[in-house]
């Protein structure tokens, strides 16, 4: 069977079990577009810029645990993609990108919206591919879905130059796949295995500090096994909330620069760290040569490359999370742990770190702690990047995994609006809310338009400051209350703005409005902009200043009377 | 990063496959990275498909294993071998372009026979000499010539192999591949 380079695209996509793709049109990417008709089951979602569209598809993956599409034209289109394509290989989320190009004779000629592509990608996807013949085009799609969606996941872009998807070739999508350079290892080394059990089962102080690898992997029956057999506390990074229920009695919570101070501590307490699928990030160790100083340390990752990066373990074992901790699972023994539970408790109750302070007025924790009860924890939480961002970590209760979605490695502000949008298209049952910052609200603000025009009924709580403030915090710690560029003096009104996208918009400065406002805003059909307007110079606790250690944690306010 | 040994030079091998573009991912992920290359040398392999490449890398035990697992990870590469503490073959060719008055001419070509360098070129005032050898005698014939004046000097990087009958660097047969899941073994991510 003939067919054009762009029905191969379309063939292909669906083949792959693709059935939505966010994008924005161009000159080079056009003939794709004008085949689109011939292919219902593809939804096409436009977008308003194409980093909605990269991120969509981000926020779409992480919802669904599904390689999320997007496509854009040659040029512009293409390098605005480049923000949501950073953000998933920081995170290891599978995207297959792709991107006209111009015509393979005018490659190389500077030709109208040329740009290389493929080299501006290169260091920020897992691979990718240019592809100067029709009749590749079938091979390098299943490659593409292979590569970005096994191993450790990440985004794979493919440019298609404008002749390629109008050339004419067989198409025969292949059955089989031939990648001699890529065999990402599973099952882990059995030796290895039997050491970490035995290193586990002699640990009076064992700690888990999970990371997305197990939601990646979905391994989170195979955690709460070891955890539970064991009876070993969890600890999760930033990405790996929502990898435990935050409500099990041994959930201690995410430690690091913002995390709680008892997590933290134990951490530095505990004489044996198994690290799962987390890259001991700067967040989490501070100061590499002084974090868990006292603890052995197992590190289970897919990544071979992650295993002694940043930090030196004693066991490595290199496999997938839900094959390893299976087998690792049954060679541990049940253990009580009863002491060591019982100083973590004390930890708690000494390092209260989560207590809101009572004040009359709205502070930005307090909304967050109403929305988690008003949604009893069922929605579907996505952020931007900042304070808000860190209280939304802390203050809500996590409990399912896939229902926690940021933009952890890379911390793109403005990943909060398409984000949310491609996982409400990824999660269409669940109530999506996305918590905003003021600031990066405005960043991509423009997609609500997109939501309007496909029905899709994100919840938006901006936490509005008025400030860039996670940026203002550390000015105020570090650069003695020195506010230079972090202060917005004219923000729009979010409620005429929803008013203008025409959809609802609810302003709130009491603490009796914020769960009414709720409330409300779950039952309206379509989309809503909750504007919170918070205290502005809210600071979030605790903090451990970059690269510091936990002796340097900033732990104020102690208690719920502190600062009042 | 972690200081487990002395800064040093070590040898890595690596057969990738022959295609457009792969020497630029792989000199990226060494910018990227950091990652500090000696010397570099790329040459086609037995397979008319797959090249071989050779890197000296300048660091630590633990910049080494990064370089070699960060290697691995590129889908075009199919197998890395760190050679430094192998028992391995090393080579390298220089040519030395350098003045040579008649008077000169013959202490020159003394030196070349010691050293087994060639006479491949010869004009009125100036010579080329060529030299095979590791790195080490390179060194040591260009300090021997240095008084004659050296014009230029241009030399290939260098290449690796394991010696024995073991051939290690070679691609692995497909039944050989199936115990990648060990740890530190060659899988890419």
């Amino acid at each position: 069977m003939k067919l054009t380079g762009s029905q191969m695209v379309c063939e292909s996509l669906i083949q792959e079990g693709v059935d939505v793709i966010f994008g924005l049109p161009g000159g080079a990417i056009l003939p794709l577009y004008q085949t689109l008709p011939e292919y219902p089951a593809l939804r096409h979602i436009l977008v308003r810029h194409e980093q909605g569209a990269a991120h969509a598809a981000d926020g779409y993956a992480r919802a669904t645990g599904k390689p999320g599409v997007a496509w854009a034209t040659s040029g512009p289109g293409a390098t605005n993609l480049v923000t949501g394509i950073a953000t998933a290989q920081m995170d290891s989320v599978p995207l297959v990108l792709i991107t006209g190009q111009v015509t393979r004779a005018a490659i190389g000629s500077d030709a109208f919206q040329e740009t290389d592509t493929t080299g501006i990608t290169l260091p920020i996807t897992k691979h990718n591919y240019l592809v100067m013949n029709a009749t590749d085009i079938p091979r390098v799609i299943k490659e593409a879905f292979h590569i970005a969606s096994t191993g450790r996941p990440g985004p794979v872009l493919i440019d298609l130059p404008k002749d390629v998807l109008q050339e004419l070739a067989e198409f025969k999508y292949p059955e089989t796949l031939n990648l001699p350079g890529y065999k990402p290892a599973t099952g882990g080394h059995p030796s290895q295995i039997t050491k970490a059990a035995s290193l586990i089962n002699q640990s009076n102080k064992p700690v888990i500090l999970a990371g997305h690898g197990i939601i990646i992997s979905n391994a989170f029956n195979e955690l709460k096994a070891l955890a539970e057999k064991a009876q070993i506390p969890v600890i999760t990074t930033l990405l790996g909330i929502s990898s435990f229920p935050e409500d099990h009695l041994l959930s201690v919570g995410m430690p690091g620069m913002h995390g709680v101070a008892y997590a933290s501590l134990a951490i530095e307490e505990s004489d044996l760290l198994i690290a799962v699928g987390m890259r001991f990030d700067d967040r989490i160790t501070g100061k590499p040569s002084a974090f868990a100083t006292n603890s052995k340390k197992i590190h289970i990752d897919i990544d071979p490359s992650e295993i002694g990066k940043n930090i030196d373990v004693e066991v490595p074992i290199v496999g997938d999370l839900k094959i390893v901790l299976d087998k690792l699972n049954t060679k541990i023994k049940p253990n009580t742990h009863k002491q060591w539970l019982s100083q973590i408790d004390e930890l708690k109750s000494n390092h209260p770190s989560l207590d809101i302070r009572d004040t009359k007025k709205l502070l930005p924790q307090f909304v967050i702690k109403e929305l988690w009860e008003a949604t009893k924890g069922e929605s579907v939480i996505v952020t931007g990047v900042g304070q808000h961002q860190m209280w939304a970590a802390q203050h809500y209760q996590y409990t399912e995994p896939r229902t926690w979605i940021t933009s952890g490695g890379s911390g793109a502000m403005g990943f909060e609006v398409p984000g949310a949008m491609g996982a409400q298209v990824g999660a269409p049952s669940k109530v999506v809310w996305s918590i905003a910052g003021d600031g990066g609200f405005q960043m991509t603000m423009g997609e609500i338009a997109t939501m309007v025009e496909n029905k899709i009924p994100v919840k938006f709580a901006i936490i509005n400051n008025g400030n860039l403030g996670m940026v203002r915090q550390w000015q105020e710690f570090f650069y003695k209350k020195d506010y230079v560029a972090t202060i917005y003096k004219n923000n729009p009104d979010f409620t005429k703005l929803a008013e203008a996208f025409n959809i609802l918009g609810i302003r709130v400065t009491r603490k009796d409005q914020v769960k009414p406002a709720i409330l409300e805003a779950m039952e309206y059909p379509g989309p809503v902009i909750v504007d919170f307007v918070v205290e502005e110079e809210e600071n979030v606790y605790p903090m451990i200043p970059a690269g510091q250690t936990v002796g340097d944690m900033v732990e104020e306010p102690r208690t719920t009377k502190a600062k009042l | 990063m972690n200081n487990h040994s002395q800064t040093s030079k070590h040898t890595i091998s690596a057969l990738v496959l022959d295609k457009p573009g792969v020497l630029n991912r792989i000199s990226s992920m060494f910018r990227r990275r950091g990652f500090n290359i000696a010397s570099l040398a790329v040459g086609q392999s037995e397979n008319p498909d797959l090249s071989r490449m050779t890197f000296v890398v300048v660091g630590n035990n633990s910049v080494v294993e990064q370089v070699t697992k960060h290697l691995n990870k590129l889908i075009d590469v199919i197998k890395v071998l760190d050679l430094s503490s192998e028992n391995v073959i090393s080579r390298e060719l220089a040519l030395f372009r350098i003045n040579s008055s008649s008077q000169a001419r013959s202490e020159i070509m003394n030196l070349s026979n010691i050293f087994r360098a060639n006479v491949v070129d010869i004009a009125r005032n100036t010579m080329i000499l060529e030299i095979t050898g590791d790195e080490e005698k390179i060194v040591a014939f260009e300090e021997m010539l240095r008084p004659f004046g050296i014009i230029e000097i241009m030399r290939t990087g260098t290449i690796s192999l394991k010696r024995g009958m073991d051939a290690s660097t070679s691609l692995p047969q497909p039944k050989e591949r199936k115990n990648q899941s060990s740890w530190g073994e060659a899988a890419s991510v």
